[in-house]
């Protein structure tokens, strides 16, 4: 049966919390936390060496050995004489948090100097230990420094000492620990849970009487603050308990062993000691343990002889170091790729040089082994099981081996090729820091004979192409791994066009693609940009580039290939977004009174007109007539192109010639008609044409942008710019259709039968260019005359060209409204056919092809705009107001509809 | 209304991303001058920090798009608005009169909203980017103790930042996108002391980056470390942002959401970018992503980062206001025996 008072109830203890990169959180259910004592100038005589003669790798190395032997806390002490401690604290704990497998657990800043422990506290990421701070120097010291602790995030060390001196008593220890606790957390109100008591751990067996029961009074005062300060834990510099028998490991570790076996049944939760001289306390020899624990608790008047004279027995025998490093055992090649995934460099110039006999050339080396080591690295990265820090480590250890073999490769080269193969600027783009494929294509480019400029990482645009200039570099290799990267790579390749560079670019790194490549970069700068994704390709790559005979072959295979990726992805579409057709209405463009500056019309009604050539050729446009025959330039200056400007002049001189004929003979006529009516927009992007007596004559179905805008843009449709019925005021629209193809038809066949095909062609762009021209002649006779809302104008055909005037003319099957089914309504209202000719073939196309019809919008803020895609409610809505079935809705907008997958 | 009642009457909806709503502007190097700067003497084209003096009306637009769209929270135009990344422009003298100006803004939007449509409670978060520099980690691979910027003089610069962004009048603060835990300490420190000279205290938020699969930040933490690193801080909320879509980020959140008695937010990507640093994921496939968040109740704070529209927002809010379950609160006691 349970008794159910022998139940204790439960205590609540906080959990202590510290971090380096991976958390450690103590809590009631923690075993022993080891802390690494080795790192300590003060107790180490040879760490001190390694700090005094600047060996920083193997200093790192002694903190390395810590951890990998069960550390969990890393204590780094810097304090002597000799040395500048803030400077050898802030230079050690940076290149430890360089080390990720040494980085990931907290580190235990360890000073009895507030300047250095400050200094310590701002090199940490994670949140480590303050060791320590106490209460020597009065209370308004250490609330001062210890507030600052709490702020710069780390738990607290402290020690048992206050102004009267070091606590060498149970009742000193507890009394100074009672009043440090009360003033941390009443005063500083620092976390409990983050408060750590170091009660003075003294030698004991020092023949001194007054040390006897130093073990005993720490582990009482361990008990005490357990029982009396909640949340705090105890801490304590165990390797001071054996101070009396240095140069005795075995009795050393004994005397840990039993310390700390007795220290954790009374509580204390952690320790400073060297974690790989550490005993298991079953596994002491038990004579040995017996005469340990005489001393350590006191429990025999002559203890310190016995356990001394047997010490003597033992000798000083050295235990051997807790794993041996047994990967030294491995081929080298092994070894190699061991030191590559594990960043460890001590021993990789002896294995580069192995691996240097074992293989016919240094070359070798880095392809073979090193290589090898790093893709293991790279998939390791990739699949996660690795993080950067790491990784910039294995490039390090690469680096290493690279510099090694470096005097071997240039030997090489006197011997083999002839050296400069060319040169390579390299750089990681501004805002990115990664660099290790950077680093590794320029390994390999540098075994390849080629001179490396490598400017680093986050190398802004204006520095690689200053430096690009001043070393006369024959290739630019940019690299980034996160996604901005690409668009500063986009700003880089737009910069060397813009300072005419004619070298190639070269584009790597883990965002980067072939697709991006092509779709952004290479558009940007013609003079060659190519996408390398692995370091050995960057090799064939410059060879193909730098050898004027393969140069141009290689580039046009390259373009070739990105063309193919271009039209691959502008086929793909990109995933847009679309408002829905009731919030994009609600954001249309808003229509107001004062300014739409309406005016009526001098003329409502239709009216048609036929025009000779000679009044509509000086309004021609001749830049796409150019264009068509894919001449490609702005008219005039392209009659002066280096390239075209022979052709287009020629080209040029004909059409005149041909038109001049058609003004003589008048066999091209030129026909038109217009009409201005009444006009209002409903809410359903309708526009209702009325007769003068305000009768509807037909309706323009407009379409809406659905596409996904920025905030405070648009939705727009053409009927927006059409007064609602809602204002209640009249406005008016206009309508149109012109044509320039009449008599074409005897013309063309009188070429074709003399197979002559260029003037046929150039025929039909004419008259092409002629409707345009009519419509634009029209539009200036409406706005002027007809209409006369711009009675003041008076512009040139260059300003007509660019569209400086009010008001717009936008035509069916055109961006703005790409539904060809409006110029069947245009047509019956205008009755085109009766009035000028022309019709409208099943398809909707205009014959004569050369025509133009379109609407006269004259609201000043008018302009032309591309509907873009539409959604399926829309889609609905119009087969709705079109009165068809929505099977030939679709058709006929097809092109605008949203692939739906 | 203070942010902290209405954190508990609700999971608080963040705002979504501003650089791609400024990039939907497609605004050329005129655009980014305006007048002001029209004679700058180097490019300003990506300085979206910038737009709050040469495009304030795009910048009140977007802002109040988001609370069309129902966010609680905007984040001001200020995530690089320190003299250490505005030094690539040379405006690091500008840096008070940006943050200033772009509380300003995002103030008016609020108040115009609160007056033309639905006069509800929305506070203004000032946004503290990382900076381009990283306390902890080297920049060259040969000289891994080397450190392009240090503690004091990030706190310094972060100093400026968050003390323009109070006297200001931000309703609270966001440390956000951390890639470098120790960047982040330096700014908590700067806040503390800006916390003095202003004499005033807000809410401080602080949100991190896990880069990759790794499931690590940057500088190598993982999110339970980075957790405990900022711990220390009377925090209002911690959390994720950045870097990850929804579904990559939930497990981080979800962790730190068990170990933390802070409020916890999380901003997602629209996903991860495709080969053009495009986010493709629309509003109703970023909403799936983020309904596991709300049904575990392991957010107090939702939003959106790289990628995010109004629409997002929109379409997350809608799902926050139908799924009623609330994020626990945790003691933070274990038991003793």
């Amino acid at each position: 049966m349970m008794d159910e008072n022998a139940l204790k109830p439960s205590r609540l203890i906080l959990p202590l919390r510290l971090s380096g990169l991976e958390p450690l959180v103590i809590d009631s259910h923690s075993n022993f936390v080891n802390v690494g004592e080795r790192c300590n100038v003060t107790g180490s005589r040879k760490f001190l060496r390694l700090i005094q003669e600047r060996k920083m790798e193997e200093a790192v190395d002694v903190a390395r050995e810590q951890v990998a032997n069960g550390a969990q806390i890393l204590d780094v002490n810097m304090d002597e004489g000799m040395i500048d401690g803030k400077e050898a604290m802030i230079q050690f704990l940076n290149l430890i948090m360089a080390e990720p497998d040494i980085a990931r657990i907290p580190v235990m800043v360890d000073s009895s100097k507030w300047e250095i422990i400050e200094a310590g506290l701002k090199c940490l990421q994670g949140k480590g230990v303050v060791n320590s701070l106490s209460l020597k120097e009065g209370e308004e010291i250490f609330i001062s420094q210890a507030t600052k602790v709490q702020q710069y995030g780390a738990a607290l060390i402290v020690m048992a000492f206050d102004e009267k001196g070091q606590a060498d008593s149970y009742e000193r220890r507890i009394e100074i620990c009672a009043r440090a606790y009360k003033i941390l957390t009443e005063k500083v109100k620092f976390p409990p849970q983050d408060i750590i008591f170091d009660p003075n751990i003294f030698p004991v067996g020092t023949g001194m009487e007054e040390h006897k029961l130093n073990a005993l009074d720490f582990f009482r005062a361990t008990a005490w603050i357990k029982a009396n300060l909640p949340h705090a834990r105890v801490s304590g510099g165990v390797s001071n308990v054996s101070f009396s028998f240095r140069g005795n490991q075995q009795v050393r570790e004994a005397m840990h062993a039993s310390f700390l076996y007795h220290g954790i049944q009374n509580g204390m939760d952690m320790g400073i000691v060297n974690p790989s001289l550490l005993e298991v306390y079953e596994e002491v020899d038990p004579l040995l343990m017996s005469k340990v624990e005489d001393v350590i608790l006191n429990r025999k008047e002559d203890a310190t002889e016995e356990l001394l004279s047997f010490a003597a027995q033992l000798g000083g025998r050295e235990k051997k170091e807790v794993k041996e490093a047994e990967w030294r055992n491995y081929e080298v090649q092994e070894r190699l790729k061991h030191a590559l995934v594990k960043g460890i460099a001590d021993f990789v110039e002896e294995d580069t040089e192995e691996a240097r006999l074992l293989l016919s050339n240094p070359l070798e080396v880095i392809e073979g082994p090193l290589m090898a080591g790093m893709n293991v690295v790279g998939d390791l990265f990739g699949s996660g099981k690795m993080f950067l820090p790491q990784v910039v480590k294995s490039a390090r250890v690469m680096k290493k081996a690279v510099a090694y073999l470096q005097p071997f490769l240039e030997a090489q080269k006197v011997k083999g090729k002839p050296s400069g193969a060319g040169k390579i600027l390299m750089a990681t783009v501004k805002g990115d820091v990664h660099d290790i494929g950077k680093n590794i294509v320029g390994v390999v480019l540098a075994c390849n004979n080629y001179e490396i400029i490598d400017l680093g990482v986050m190398v802004p645009a204006e520095k690689i192409l200053e430096r690009a200039k001043e070393e006369k570099v024959d290739i630019i290799g940019l690299s980034g791994l996160i996604t901005p990267s690409l668009d500063e790579m986009v700003f880089v390749a737009k910069e060397m066009r813009r300072q005419g560079f004619t070298i190639p670019l070269l584009i790597g790194g883990a965002t980067t693609s072939k697709a991006h490549t092509a779709v952004k970069l290479q558009p940007n700068y013609q003079e060659g940009v190519v996408h390398v994704n692995d370091a050995s390709r960057a090799v064939t790559v410059a060879g193909q580039l730098l050898a004027a005979e393969s140069k141009k072959g290689y580039l046009d295979e390259i373009n070739a290939e990105y063309e193919r990726v271009r039209v691959g992805y502008s086929n793909k579409q990109q995933k847009e977004r679309y408002v829905s057709l009731e919030r994009a209405r609600k954001l249309r463009f808003p229509w107001n009174e004062s300014e739409a500056a309406i005016q009526k019309p001098n003329f409502l009604g239709k009216k048609s007109l036929e025009v000779s050539v000679s009044e509509i050729r000086s309004f021609i446009d001749w830049s796409p007539f150019f264009l068509a025959w894919e001449l490609y330039g702005r008219f005039p200056k392209i009659l002066e192109d280096e390239v075209v400007g022979v052709e287009a002049t020629k080209l040029y001189q004909d059409a005149n010639k041909m038109l001049d004929e058609w003004e003589a003979q008048g066999s091209i006529k030129a026909k038109g008609v217009f009409g201005l009516y009444k006009a209002f927009a409903d809410e359903k992007d309708t526009i209702h044409v009325l007769n003068e007596n305000s009768e509807e004559f037909c309706s323009f179905l407009s379409l809406r942008q659905q596409k996904e805008l920025p905030p405070g843009q648009f939705y727009k449709s053409l009927s927006d710019f059409i007064a609602p019925k809602s204002a209640d005021v009249e406005d008016y629209i206009g309508a149109f259709t012109v044509t320039a193809g009449i008599g074409l038809e005897p013309i063309v066949e009188a070429f074709e039968k003399n197979h002559d095909d260029y003037s046929s062609i150039l025929a039909k762009a004419l008259t092409d260019r002629l409707a345009e021209a009519f419509a634009e002649y029209l539009h200036k006779e409406v706005r002027m005359k007809y209409w006369g809302y711009a009675k003041e104008e008076g512009l040139e055909n260059e300003d007509l060209i660019k569209e400086r005037y009010r008001g717009i003319r936008p035509a069916p099957g055109y961006p703005a409204c790409p539904d060809h089914l409006e110029k069947k309504t245009l047509f019956d209202l205008l009755q085109v056919e009766e009035e000028i000719g022309a019709v409208l073939t099943e398809s909707m196309a205009m014959y004569p092809t050369a025509s133009v019809s379109g609407y006269y919008f004259a609201h000043p803020k008018s302009a032309y705009f591309a509907l873009g895609k539409i959604d399926e409610d829309q889609l609905e809505d119009y087969t709705q107001r079109r009165k068809i079935s929505e099977e030939q809705a679709r058709r006929w907008l097809a092109p605008n509809l949203k692939l739906t997958e | 209304m203070t942010l902290e009642e209405l954190a508990k009457e609700k999971v608080l909806i963040l705002d979504g991303a501003m650089g791609t709503m400024i990039q939907r502007y497609n605004l050329t190097e005129s655009d980014y001058r305006g007048d002001r700067f029209a004679d700058w003497p180097s490019p300003l084209q990506g300085n979206n920090d910038l737009i709050s003096l040469s495009q304030p009306d795009i910048l009140k637009a977007i802002h109040k798009a988001y609370l069309e769209a129902g966010a609680d929270l905007l984040e001001t135009n200020t995530f690089n608005s320190n003299a250490i990344s505005m030094a690539d422009y040379h405006m690091e003298h500008l840096v008070t009169e940006l943050n200033a100006e772009a509380v300003k803004l995002a103030k008016a939007a609020i108040a115009e909203y609160q007056q033309e449509t639905e006069n509800r409670p929305a506070f203004v978060v000032g946004s503290i980017g990382p900076t381009n520099r990283t306390a902890s980690i080297s920049p060259d691979v040969n000289q891994p103790g080397y450190r392009a910027v240090s503690f004091d003089d990030l706190e310094q610069v972060y100093f400026e930042q968050a003390l323009a962004l109070i006297q200001a009048g931000a309703d609270a603060l966001m440390v956000e996108t951390v890639f470098d835990t120790l960047n982040a300490k330096a700014a908590l420190s700067a806040i503390y002391r800006a916390f003095q000279v202003a004499q005033q205290t807000i809410p401080v938020m602080v949100s991190g980056t896990i880069t990759d699969a790794s499931g690590r930040t940057l500088s190598g933490q993982t999110a339970e470390a980075f957790l405990i690193s900022l711990s220390h801080f009377p925090l209002f909320s911690i959390g994720f942002n950045c870097a990850l879509g929804a579904d990559q980020l939930l497990p981080y959140v979800q962790e730190i959401s068990r170990k933390s008695n802070f409020r916890i937010s999380a901003h997602p990507n629209a996903g991860l970018p495709n080969a053009f640093g495009q986010y493709d994921q629309g509003p109703e496939e970023m909403t799936e992503l983020i309904k596991p968040f709300l049904d575990l109740g392991v957010v107090d704070i939702i939003g959106g980062c790289c990628g995010t529209s109004p629409d997002h927002i929109l379409s997350i809010k809608k799902l926050a206001d139908t799924v009623g379950k609330r994020r626990e609160q945790k003691t933070e006691m274990d038991h003793a025996l």
